[in-house]
């Protein structure tokens, strides 16, 4: 022990530097400095900014999208109109993608190589896919046959970071209603960006029902959280799947539309520029609504839907305008009834005034042609001939009634509030996109076209439905269903029923004309009368009453033949609205046309009669000088 | 002076052993959620990372156990022997070892590889413990401070043969404790002004001012010689004129050529700057002869060697760094952002770190390190698990141990009444006090990626002891201290 105690002192035991010690400081200070940034650090890092988390939550959680069935459609009997077939979509997750054979993936999945590049670009550009990650499965290509998928399938080993995803598509039982039913397609990058719901490869209804519930019909989509390792591969189920959302299946609809009278209407239609639109009155559901020429609606399913489209959309016919709904026509001698109830109501007629007419309405140089009938006439048989002349006189004297309205001005916007109580001029709010509103003129309209000098002459064809006035023919059908309600309609609609919701009160409320009940009743005669012994006589259905009024309406080319009526005077069932471009008469085309749609709708078939004049319609065709393309 | 070994336990400093024990714990429970591989798991069995790590944990708690049963004596007869050893042991590691991930670091023994460098750091702070310790020494001779620096290049420099330029790196922390010991502080100032002019001078190299032909980094650092040659004046030589005239025509004239640039003919002002600075060395060097001081060439020195540092650093990036390096570099300092390759780690780093928040998402309830998208997760990066499972409170919680062990560790080292103890105790904490600096700055992004661990937290049984060792030996010295 000693022996070591003493070399201890032999050890130098250094003098203490003071000036050295407070170097100390210097090395503790800089410790306390360094924690102190890297403390900052870790606080703006984890407190102060969110876009860690979630990177780190893209990293590690796929979200695999379960995708709902759509929902599918039905007509008013219960035929089912749309459904849908199982389709293969091509995803890839780019990160995964190794040694990749492009030429080989090519030939398999019949492509070219500038589309799988051009494919990959867009893929890749975040500005039309926003939501672009390496990581995470992204649509390479849509709706593949089961055919194509199994050729596919079977070299799918050969190409990492490819997979394959069951979707559906559309199918269609019934070669009709196109235009009705709508279409769906991808999302575009609009789409996406208004609703975010909606990710790239997404399917969206497009047009028609598909587009105007699509809401309702998509469902909503099912999420399964899954964990994925740094190289991409499954690690299991996030909180066993604890916070997965199974899929809701969407909603199932029930349409309005007959089929069958839909395909009658399409057949009468053919090679015809034209629309038919046929409305329950009571409830407002659209039975038909044809706008011709139609197209298949299984040209716009699949990979071949966007050349398709393309060749509808250059179509010189138009096929893909819906025209009962888009089609803006002078609605012609069809818009008389209106003009009966307003002056009727406004006490400027009684059903017994009556108005001379000798071919024409003549006053002060200006001359409206008629055709030959009695004369003078009052209300009921003028709306059975069709006189023009009765309805000129009666809009001359309402317009010119100075001393009941103090102004041309005020008396005009008088005719135009009844008008728009009677669902035009304005959308009637169809659940059906891009309806159109027609024209109805005011006051304001003629004020600044005539510069404030105009009088009941200058727009007296307004009255017999020329002249400014136009109208779709959804609105004509709807008017008919006013005048078989005597006095209110309810805005027409196509879906009938929302599975597990009820409809839309827009679609069961009322809507009142400003003309009451017993003077629709006197109009209803003229209407009757027309079928009896007027305008309308081939309109008869034996054992129904039916009411109608032709409508002949001039335009540039040759006149549109139009008819407008319902059936059975006193329980309506159907009311309706014909309109075929350029078809002359409104005895030539609409009369008939009409006629054969009540028949179908209220008997369920055509008597063989009735066939042989329906196979006569269908195989007429009208010149238009349009060129097939 | 009689006293046993029980009485070792009762002056032993208790604190720096419990601080030791929490990191220890804390860095086993980080690597089993590093190493936690979702479904059941033995955290004891010894085929995984975690059972082995238990048995490294508990070898270190009984290896500090048996160094505080030694006689610290021992290490003073024996520090030049182990040091010798070491660098024989450190020469031969890349002849026997295996290509581990391109170094040769690692030697094998059975089912166990051991890791040399990280003892070695031990031997290299007891010998220069032992040299400094002799009778006289004085860092102001060269005949002293030299063997120093050599005890230091030599483990560096075999190091670097292993390919394993990180651990070479450690040794630099030894120059922390060189400034303890009378380093004059002017080489640590121009350390400091060396790093800044390289970040300065590589960061914005590519840009360019307004004028549109100036580099911004080597005007920027030109200035900052003239700027700081002033103030350099200003706090060594006493003449107010000087520090003014230099301030002014350096500052004065670079404006000047800068604005010249820029509204009349554009060139590239920096020649006018190296004009500038050619002035100022002849105006100091003037000033010297003429007021007699040597400060003022001192100065003139440093300007010199400012503007060949400037030079030579553009090369030693361009042409003696490897790509790879200049990458992580160029990484640090944001001029790339390479998140595929070198960038990849940093920016997983930070994702991890970044999405614990405050509390951390739970113990082994991370998800970007179990899913293995931070590289080195349990060695290198381990930081990762403690900020991404124990959120800002449990990280800042680990910085502020570090920091408590490193400050208790200088007070320890300050009360020490031979020099031989103090130099080792100052070696030891510049040792933690690089590692935690170097470590905990890459996973943060802040420093470059240098891959060295986290002392008691990284994987490996190597770190683990040779970290043990140092702080247990430093221990041993400090419980003996009383009786010298």
């Amino acid at each position: 022990m000693h022996l070591v105690c003493r070399s201890y002192q032999e050890e130098s035991i250094v003098e203490r530097d003071y000036n050295l010690e407070k170097r100390k400081y210097v090395i503790g200070g800089s410790v306390v400095f360094i924690v102190l940034i890297y403390i900052l650090r870790l606080f703006s890092l984890q407190i102060m900014s969110e876009d860690y988390k979630k990177n780190a939550d893209s990293n590690a959680f796929l979200n695999k999208t379960q995708y709902p069935s759509r929902g599918v459609m039905y007509d008013r009997n219960g035929n089912l109109l749309v459904y849908n077939q199982p389709a293969y979509d091509v995803t890839m997750v780019m990160k995964e993608v190794q040694d990749l054979d492009t030429l080989d993936l090519c030939r398999t999945l019949n492509i070219t190589p500038e589309y799988f590049k051009k494919r990959i670009h867009e893929m890749k550009d975040r500005r039309s896919n926003p939501g672009y990650s390496p990581y995470t499965h992204q649509v390479f290509m849509t709706q593949l046959s089961a055919e194509e998928c199994g050729v596919f399938q079977e070299k799918l080993f050969k190409f990492p970071g490819f997979y394959i995803q069951r979707r559906t598509i559309r199918q269609y039982n019934y070669n009709s209603a196109a235009h009705v039913l709508g279409d769906i397609a991808e999302v575009s990058k609009r789409d996406i960006e208004a609703d975010d719901y909606y990710v790239r490869g997404d399917f969206i209804g497009k047009q028609g029902v598909e587009r105007a519930y699509e809401k309702q019909l998509r469902g909503e989509k099912g999420v399964e959280i899954l964990l994925r390792d740094a190289r991409g591969r499954i690690q299991g189920r996030y909180m066993d799947g604890k916070l997965d959302r199974t899929p809701v299946p969407g909603k199932n609809l029930k349409l309005g539309i007959d089929i069958e009278l839909q395909m009658l209407g399409e057949r009468l239609l053919e090679g015809k520029i034209g629309s038919i639109v046929a409305i329950e009155p009571t409830t407002g559901e659209i039975l038909c609504m044809v706008s011709a020429p139609s197209f298949d609606p299984r040209l716009m399913v699949g990979r071949q839907r966007g050349k398709n489209h393309l060749e509808l959309a250059r179509d010189n016919w138009k096929p893909l305008l819906n025209r009962a709904i888009m089609g803006q026509f002078p609605p012609g001698s069809t818009f008389k009834p209106t003009q009966g109830l307003t002056f009727l109501q406004e006490g400027i007629i009684t059903p017994q005034t009556a108005y001379s007419c000798f071919h024409g309405f003549v006053y002060a140089g200006l001359r409206v042609g008629c055709h030959s009938h009695g004369s003078p006439l009052p209300l009921v048989p003028a709306i059975a001939t069709s006189c023009n002349g009765y309805f000129c006189w009666g809009l001359f004297h309402m317009i010119g009634a100075k001393k009941k309205y103090g102004s041309v001005q005020n008396a005009m916007n008088t005719w135009r509030d009844y008008m728009v109580s009677m669902g035009f001029g304005y959308p009637l709010g169809v659940d059906l996109p891009g309806e159109k509103r027609g024209m109805i003129p005011n006051a304001a309209y003629y004020d600044k076209n005539y510069r404030g000098s105009w009088n009941g002459l200058t727009i007296i064809s307004i009255s017999i439905g020329q002249g400014e006035v136009t109208a779709t023919p959804l609105q004509i059908a709807n008017l008919s269903a006013t005048i078989a309600n005597r006095g209110y309609y309810i805005t027409p609609h196509v879906v009938k029923e929302v599975e597990d919701e009820p409809l839309d009160t827009l679609y069961t409320n009322r809507h009142y004309t400003k003309v009451n009940r017993e003077h629709y009743e006197t109009v209803v005669e003229g209407m009757r009368a027309a079928v009896l012994g007027g305008t309308c006589r081939n309109a008869n259905i034996p054992g129904i009453e039916v009411c109608g009024k032709t409508g002949t309406a001039q335009n540039r080319g040759k006149d549109h033949s139009a008819f407008m009526g319902f059936a059975p005077m006193n329980d309506p069932k159907i009311a309706i609205a014909v309109y075929v471009e350029n078809g002359g008469w409104g005895a030539t085309y609409g009369v008939p046309i009409g006629a054969l749609m009540m028949e179908q709708y209220l008997k369920g078939s055509l008597s063989p009669e009735s066939e042989a004049k329906a196979a006569d319609i269908q195989s007429r065709r009208i010149d238009y000088g349009i060129h097939e393309r | 002076m009689a006293y046993t070994n029980d009485s070792i336990w009762k002056t032993v400093d208790w604190v720096t052993i419990c601080i030791y024990l929490i990191l220890v714990i804390f860095g086993w429970f980080s690597v089993c959620g590093a190493s936690y591989d979702y479904g059941d798991m033995d955290f004891f069995d010894f085929s995984t990372r975690t059972g082995k790590q238990f048995v490294w944990i508990c070898c270190s708690l009984g290896l500090g156990f048996i160094l505080m049963m030694l006689e610290d004596r021992l290490y003073d007869m024996f520090a030049y022997i182990l040091y010798g050893a070491m660098m024989v042991l450190l020469f031969i590691t890349p002849f026997v070892a295996e290509d581990t991930k391109g170094s040769y670091s690692w030697i094998k023994f059975g089912p166990v590889s051991l890791q040399p460098a990280e003892f070695a750091k031990f031997a290299t702070a007891l010998a220069l413990a032992k040299f400094m310790n002799t009778y006289g020494f004085t860092m102001s001779k060269l005949k002293h401070s030299l063997p120093v620096v050599g005890i230091i290049l030599l483990p560096m420099l075999l190091i670097v043969l292993q390919r394993e330029t990180g651990s070479a790196l450690v040794y630099l922390s030894f120059f922390f404790m060189l400034y303890r010991e009378g380093m004059p502080g002017s080489i640590l100032f121009a350390g400091i002004c060396a790093v800044v002019y390289f970040v300065v001078g590589i960061r914005f190299s590519q840009d360019l001012l307004p004028d549109g032909c100036t580099s911004i980094g080597e005007s920027s650092v030109l200035l900052l010689i003239v700027v700081l040659s002033a103030l350099l004046v200003n706090s060594y030589c006493k003449k107010d004129s000087a520090r003014w005239y230099i301030f002014g025509i350096g500052a004065g004239g670079t404006l000047l050529a800068y604005l010249s640039s820029c509204y009349v003919i554009p060139f590239d002002i920096t020649w006018i700057q190296y004009g500038l600075c050619v002035l100022l060395v002849g105006y100091l060097i003037f000033l010297s002869i003429r007021e007699r001081m040597r400060n003022y060439f001192y100065i003139a020195l440093f300007a010199v060697g400012s503007v060949a540092f400037l030079f030579s650093a553009d090369y030693v990036f361009e042409k003696v760094l490897e790509p790879h390096q200049q990458v992580r570099i160029k990484v640090v300092l944001g001029m790339e952002e390479d998140l595929a390759g070198a960038g990849y780690n940093v920016n997983q780093s930070k994702i991890a770190i970044g999405s614990g928040g405050l509390l951390g998402k739970g113990f082994l309830n991370g998800t970007q390190t179990k899913l293995k998208y931070v590289p080195e997760q349990d060695t290198d990066f381990i930081f990762c698990t403690v900020g991404e499972e124990e959120g800002f409170l449990g990280s800042a919680f680990v910085l502020l141990l570090f920091m408590a062990l490193i400050l208790r560790l200088i007070w320890l080292a300050e009360r020490q009444h031979t020099r031989f103890a103090r130099v080792y105790g100052y070696s030891v904490l510049s040792i933690f006090l690089f590692h935690l600096f170097i470590n905990i700055g890459m996973v943060l992004g802040l420093t470059p990626v240098i891959g060295i661990p986290l002392p008691f937290f990284s994987y490996g049984g190597s770190s683990l002891w040779g970290f043990t060792i140092l702080l247990f030996v430093f221990l041993r010295m400090d419980a003996a201290r009383s009786r010298r």
